[in-house]
């Protein structure tokens, strides 16, 4: 938490200082491995053996990739042959071409990314303003509501998928279908108490100081909370918002069950009816498919690399 | 909006926001004594304000979270099928699920997910992340390779793994061929598919779990080894004594959320094998989903989500217990 909370503009010029301070000390930074061990012989050897060892190891993963872009290459018999070749024999680079057509992936590229915006909007909303309310301002049975909130995190939402379903298929009191409705999927996400306590804790350690002085300058409770809590809190957003994303982007049972119309559908829902039983799609686009529907993640993880493993800190160690 | 042009206007004469000792003692007398006599107003204006700013998030939990939970257990209680308004059966439900055949398998199944769970994917991203924060070179690379998959679809992930246990056109066999080992039914084998998707489940999220670890291993005090070499400890005393209990916190929550998380296994069951063969993969979760979309027997799906509520709340329990002594640790 305060690590984060040294990025507030104010305190930039203290926050550079000390991270060049650690920069200096990581490249000395004391490991298991004892850097004299390192310096011998015998260790030296050890260590290229694990580095070799690792770098093997990354096959597990990049393999399977490497097999997916080059499966998508294949011809529908080449694809089926046994055994399989590891070098596609004729590149035939029209399947890409061919499966982002056929496959519509740009529907649900659009889909997905619908979902996920509006992931992201309400669950801001309604997340920051209960921590607001709940970390600065004072009202009565705070704690019952609190703990209303933070008990659910008890409850995984797979144990009351069913009657969830139920529930949205015909809504309390004004009986409206979110049926094959975005709203069916955007609105049951956006209860995250999770996101709550995150947002709650960051936003009690922001100084009294600081919200003090702007009540003195006559700001009311909206604009202490648009103007001095959320500029402040950036880092936060930005972790909320990610992670938001991430659990958006690879939601499919709950879309599965509410999104029956195929123009509505997100691209793990698509994905998966495209290879349903009646589907006589041909299997090199499915596979194609599949390595057009890796590229856009894999370039959003080399982009914003360093913000998901600070956010991955931040709440791995919040658990 | 709303919430602006209420009080700008009146602030200055009441401050109901002004709260803090420290702040009063800044104000001006007069303004002080008014406070008084006026005390009733602001403490009601200050309870709307923030009940104003709490109701998004209590309109929401009300009716997508609290109250479908209710309606689990009212329902488990039913009979529900959509179309038929919803009709009290009394224990009919559970007592349906419990002699379904099927229901004993499925746990016995989920528990066994758990087993391989806690061998491949508790294990592996512990070594990982030990291995990776050793390295002086290439650590970023390293990082980078183990950490893509977690970024693609889940179904991307286990359509992909479909094929590659394809016993004919798959990637694995023609690799343990390659070699001279005999390839294997992968998925049709009843024995054998269960490890298989633990397999394709742990590809798919070690890399995330192993950051966390990445990170918890930073936490470890480099002083702690100056020290421990100075007492002439070896790797592993120090890797025994020092690093694991260290990140043990971290382990201990990891394991519960991993448990957790794989008595709720479904996309990988549901996708690849279908709960077969031979029901040989069937998860608690995929039962429930049968129950539901196949039976269309909503209340005993429903019954079923009861008990493994019941049996996730245990572990809930104990993850909330160690995170609370986590934070005081910290």
């Amino acid at each position: 938490m305060a690590r984060l909370l040294d990025d507030s503009p104010d305190q930039i010029s203290e926050s550079r200082v000390r991270t060049r301070g650690t920069s200096s000390t990581e490249t000395a930074e004391r490991t298991l491995v004892s850097p004299l061990a390192l310096k011998r012989p015998g260790g030296r050897f050890l260590y290229w053996l694990v580095f070799a060892l690792l770098l093997v190891s990354t096959l597990t993963t990049i393999g399977p990739l490497y097999w997916m872009f080059s499966g998508g290459l294949k011809s529908s018999i080449e694809i089926f042959q046994t055994p399989p070749t590891f070098w596609p024999l004729h590149p035939i680079w029209d399947n890409y071409v061919q499966a982002w057509n056929i496959l519509q992936l740009p529907v649900y590229f659009v889909n997905t990314l619908i979902l996920a915006a509006g992931a992201v909007i309400l669950q801001l909303l309604v997340s920051a303003t209960a921590a607001y309310a709940l970390a600065k301002l004072r009202v009565v049975g705070k704690n019952i509501i609190q703990f209303a909130f933070f008990a659910t995190l008890m409850v995984p939402p797979i144990v009351y998928l069913i009657p969830q379903f139920v529930n949205i298929n015909d809504l309390p009191l004004i009986h409206v279908s979110l049926f094959n409705n975005w709203a069916g999927v955007w609105l049951p996400e956006a209860a995250s108490a999770f996101n709550i306590l995150l947002l709650k804790s960051f936003f009690d350690g922001i100084p009294a100081e600081l919200t003090d002085a702007a009540r003195l300058d006559g700001a009311n409770a909206w604009q202490m909370f648009t103007r001095v809590i959320l500029p402040l809190s950036r880092p936060v957003l930005a972790v909320v918002t990610i992670f938001t994303i991430i659990a958006s982007w690879k939601d499919f049972l709950w879309p599965l069950l509410v999104l029956a119309d195929s123009n509505l559908q997100p691209l793990t829902v698509g994905l998966y009816h495209l290879n349903g039983v009646n589907s006589n799609l041909p299997f090199n686009y499915l596979i194609a498919g599949l390595a057009l529907a890796s590229i856009p993640p894999i370039l959003v993880f080399l982009i914003l690399q360093r913000q998901i493993i600070r956010g991955i800190n931040l709440t791995g160690l919040k658990g | 909006m709303a919430l602006s042009s209420s009080s700008p206007s009146s602030l200055p004469r009441s401050h109901p926001a002004l709260r803090s000792p420290g702040e009063r003692r800044a104000l001006h007398a007069p303004q002080q004594e008014r406070r008084v006599g006026q005390k009733r107003w602001p403490v009601l204006r200050r309870n709307l304000t923030g009940y104003l700013f709490l109701l998004p998030a209590l309109l929401i939990f009300a009716l997508f979270v609290w109250y479908p939970i209710v309606l689990g257990f009212v329902m488990s209680f039913q009979n529900v099928d959509m179309i038929n308004p919803a009709s009290w059966v009394g224990l009919l439900n559970y007592r349906r699920v419990f002699s379904d055949p099927l229901f004993g398998v499925a746990w016995r199944n989920t528990l066994e997910y758990t087993i391989y769970a806690l061998i491949f994917g508790f294990v592996v991203p512990i070594v990982l992340a030990l291995l990776v924060n050793e390295m002086r070179h290439g650590k970023g690379y390293f990082r980078l390779a183990f950490y893509l998959p977690v970024m693609l679809s889940p179904i991307v992930s286990v359509f992909l793994w479909r094929w590659i246990y394809n016993p004919d056109s798959g990637l694995l066999n023609a690799l343990l061929n390659l070699v001279h080992l005999p390839g294997g039914l992968w998925l049709e084998n009843p024995n054998s598919a269960l490890p298989a998707l633990m397999v394709v489940s742990t590809w798919y999220n070690a890399g995330a779990t192993m950051l966390i670890y990445l990170a918890a291993l930073q936490g470890v005090p480099s002083s702690l080894y100056e020290a421990a070499e100075m007492d002439g400890s070896n790797l592993w005393q120090r890797l025994w004594h020092i690093t694991l209990p260290t990140i043990r916190p971290i382990m201990l929550l990891m394991l519960i959320l991993q448990i957790v998380a794989t008595m709720q296994v479904f996309t990988e069951p549901f996708t690849i094998t279908g709960g077969g063969p031979q029901n040989a993969t069937m998860s608690v979760v995929l039962l429930i989903y049968n129950y539901a979309f196949q039976d269309a027997d909503f209340g005993g799906a429903s019954a079923l989500g009861v008990i493994l509520f019941l049996v996730l709340a245990v572990f809930a329990l104990i993850y909330m217990r160690m995170t609370r002594r986590a934070m005081e640790g910290s």
